[in-house]
């Protein structure tokens, strides 16, 4: 069985006249280190395919399964616990918290596991090591740039070595060089990535799903 | 990285915010802290002043007739021939149930008898009780030993004697130790002698005409103790001696009332600053907590930092609202105070009252916030980017 498996997942938002349908019957399976990249026009329910898959949005219909788990079967705790462990997320915005250094940033998800503090901050420094970030770590996420952002996100995606890494639109600031070190970092599991159009993630993409 | 350093974080970077939250609970603090420590200051200097104002409750042979002076003026004759108590009743009163709370027992023996051509009141009264039951006495010279008398004011003035001099009293030769100074009462005009000199020369061995007592009454209501010296002296007429300090304890009951009905108001509108500004806190936190939910934070992870957050807030309170009130109820004495040197005194039942009371307020008011923040769709918290 695949790593990954969505069985004919659906998502419509709200009822009535009034319902839109973001996620039509979406069946896939993904193994564990591919590439998948989610293209299509805007409004086309990529974003919504993505929180599904995160484990933060309940599909109105269809199953999700993971290492052979039902994940929107799971209750509320264990699915956070299920994303502290399998999940590294980049968001489209970065969504960096911004009283918190760069360095902090990517601590966060190490924040509730038990662990020596100077052990956290070893994973946050090598974690901003591999994506270029190193020596900038005790800055405030409003003083680096829109790309060193971006890459503090993906070394807070990667600091727990997820077997599988989403993330939205994720180099759009980043040329193809950086694209491709940031993708390199995170080797061995399963990246779902989504872009608007072929731009950014197409040339490194292992297979492209529209 | 922990979830404290979070909630400590957050706090720095939104410190109107913080300091919001903190002023509401320090004023409720304080508010608390400076009234209820007013009033054990003011209730400690009741206390003392009871202590020092002496007799307080009466006991005389129970009589049939009416009192015929008022105010020290005398329309008719003595009663002082009608009964005696017995002076074994004084060991009676001694072993009642809040015996602890005697400060003094003071037998009185009176009688009237003649010195020259002069009748006067003799009173025998044991001088070391008087010290604390008639603490405004000033006795120049001597107490009295056996043989001895000691003589109010305007008696020595009326018999024509001075300190050192000799009366007789029923053939007795009896010397005078001292004289009391003026005290404004009928004392001045009475003869004193030890107890036992006065009940032989008045012929009342083992008998006393009335026993003053002083009690402390910072446990125990002067009703109590009345109550149980009737119940031991059954024969005899216990009264409370009504006193303007009791008055003043009564108003100081009614101050703790109003303090504590006033702490309580306040410590309510605090908390729902509290609760107003850690719901616009966490509505503000709306992303983070979309954030902090996307990469695994359990729902009783969001509320653990919320409350985290109220917590430290309301330590911070609890202390400087201790401290604050402490000050503000040292600089509110010298309005309620009557005397000099009451002081506002450390006490660590009210700082750790202080510290649960913020502590309380603060969690309580904080937890609807904090399950607010810990419900919120994560997906729903991510969208509203």
């Amino acid at each position: 069985m695949s790593f990954i498996q969505g069985q004919d997942l659906a998502k419509t938002y709200g009822s009535g006249e009034a319902a839109m349908t973001a996620l039509d019957g979406a069946s896939f399976s993904i193994e564990k280190g591919e590439f998948v990249a989610v293209m299509g026009p805007s409004g086309s329910g990529k974003s919504t395919l993505l929180s599904v898959l995160g484990a933060l949005n309940t599909p109105s219909r269809g199953r999700y399964l993971v290492d052979g788990k039902d994940i929107y079967a799971l209750g509320s705790d264990q699915r956070a616990d299920f994303r502290r462990q399998y999940l590294g997320f980049v968001f489209q915005s970065f969504n960096l918290v911004p009283y918190l250094s760069i360095c902090e940033n990517v601590m966060l998800p190490l924040a509730i596991q038990k662990m020596p503090s100077r052990r956290k901050r070893d994973l946050a420094i090598g974690a901003l090591e591999r994506v270029g970030l190193a020596g900038k770590q005790d800055r405030l996420p409003s003083q680096v740039s829109g790309g060193e952002q971006e890459r503090t996100a993906v070394a807070r995606a990667l600091v727990n070595n997820p077997p599988i890494l989403l993330a939205d639109e994720p180099t759009g600031n980043l040329d193809v060089a950086t694209s491709r070190e940031v993708m390199e970092a995170h080797g061995g599991g399963a990246d779902v990535s989504e872009g608007g159009g072929p731009s950014a993630s197409a040339p490194i993409a292992g297979r492209g799903a529209l | 990285m922990n979830l404290k350093d979070i909630a400590l974080l957050n706090l720095r970077r939104r410190k109107a915010k913080a300091a919001f939250v903190l002023a509401g609970l320090l004023i409720g603090v304080a508010t608390m802290v400076a009234l209820v420590g007013l009033a054990e200051a003011l209730t400690h200097e009741i206390n003392h002043k009871l202590e020092k104002y002496g007799a307080n409750i009466l006991v005389t042979p129970r009589s049939d007739q009416l009192s015929l002076t008022y105010e020290g003026m005398s329309l008719g004759g003595f009663s002082f021939e009608t009964k005696e108590l017995k002076e074994t009743d004084l060991e009676k009163i001694r072993h009642i149930k809040n015996a602890g709370n005697l400060a003094a027992v003071g037998p009185m023996v009176l009688g009237v008898v003649r010195v020259g051509q002069q009748e006067v009141l003799l009173s025998g009264v044991d001088f070391e009780a008087s010290e604390i039951l008639k603490p405004w006495w000033k006795v120049e010279g001597a107490a009295p030993g056996p043989g001895q008398v000691v003589l109010g004011s305007e008696a020595a003035r009326v018999l024509g004697l001075a300190t050192g001099q000799e009366l007789v009293i029923q053939d007795r030769r009896l010397t005078v130790s001292g004289l009391l100074t003026p005290t404004g009462s009928q004392d001045d005009g009475l003869i004193f002698s030890q107890v036992a000199t006065a009940q032989e020369l008045l012929g009342k061995q083992g008998l006393v005409s009335m026993v003053e007592v002083a009690a402390l009454c910072k446990d125990c209501p002067v009703e109590d103790m009345v109550e149980q010296i009737s119940e031991v002296l059954p024969t005899a007429k216990v009264v409370a001696i009504q006193s303007v300090v009791k008055g003043r304890m009564e108003t100081l009951k009614h101050f703790k009332s109003f303090g504590m009905g006033v702490s309580g108001l306040v410590a309510l509108v605090g908390s729902l600053v509290v609760l107003v500004t850690m719901m616009a806190s966490v509505k503000e936190r709306t992303q983070e907590i979309g954030i902090f939910r996307a990469i695994g934070f359990r729902q009783s992870h969001v509320m653990r930092v919320v409350l985290l957050e109220a917590a430290l807030l309301s330590l911070a309170a609890g202390v400087l609202g201790y401290l604050l009130g402490l000050g503000a109820g040292e600089l509110a004495l010298p309005l309620f105070s009557q005397g000099h040197g009451a002081h506002v005194a450390f006490d660590p039942w009210l700082a750790g009252g202080a510290l649960v009371l913020a502590l309380v307020v603060g969690l309580a008011a904080s937890l609807y916030p904090s399950l607010m923040a810990a419900r919120m769709d994560p997906h729903e918290a991510l969208r509203t980017l």
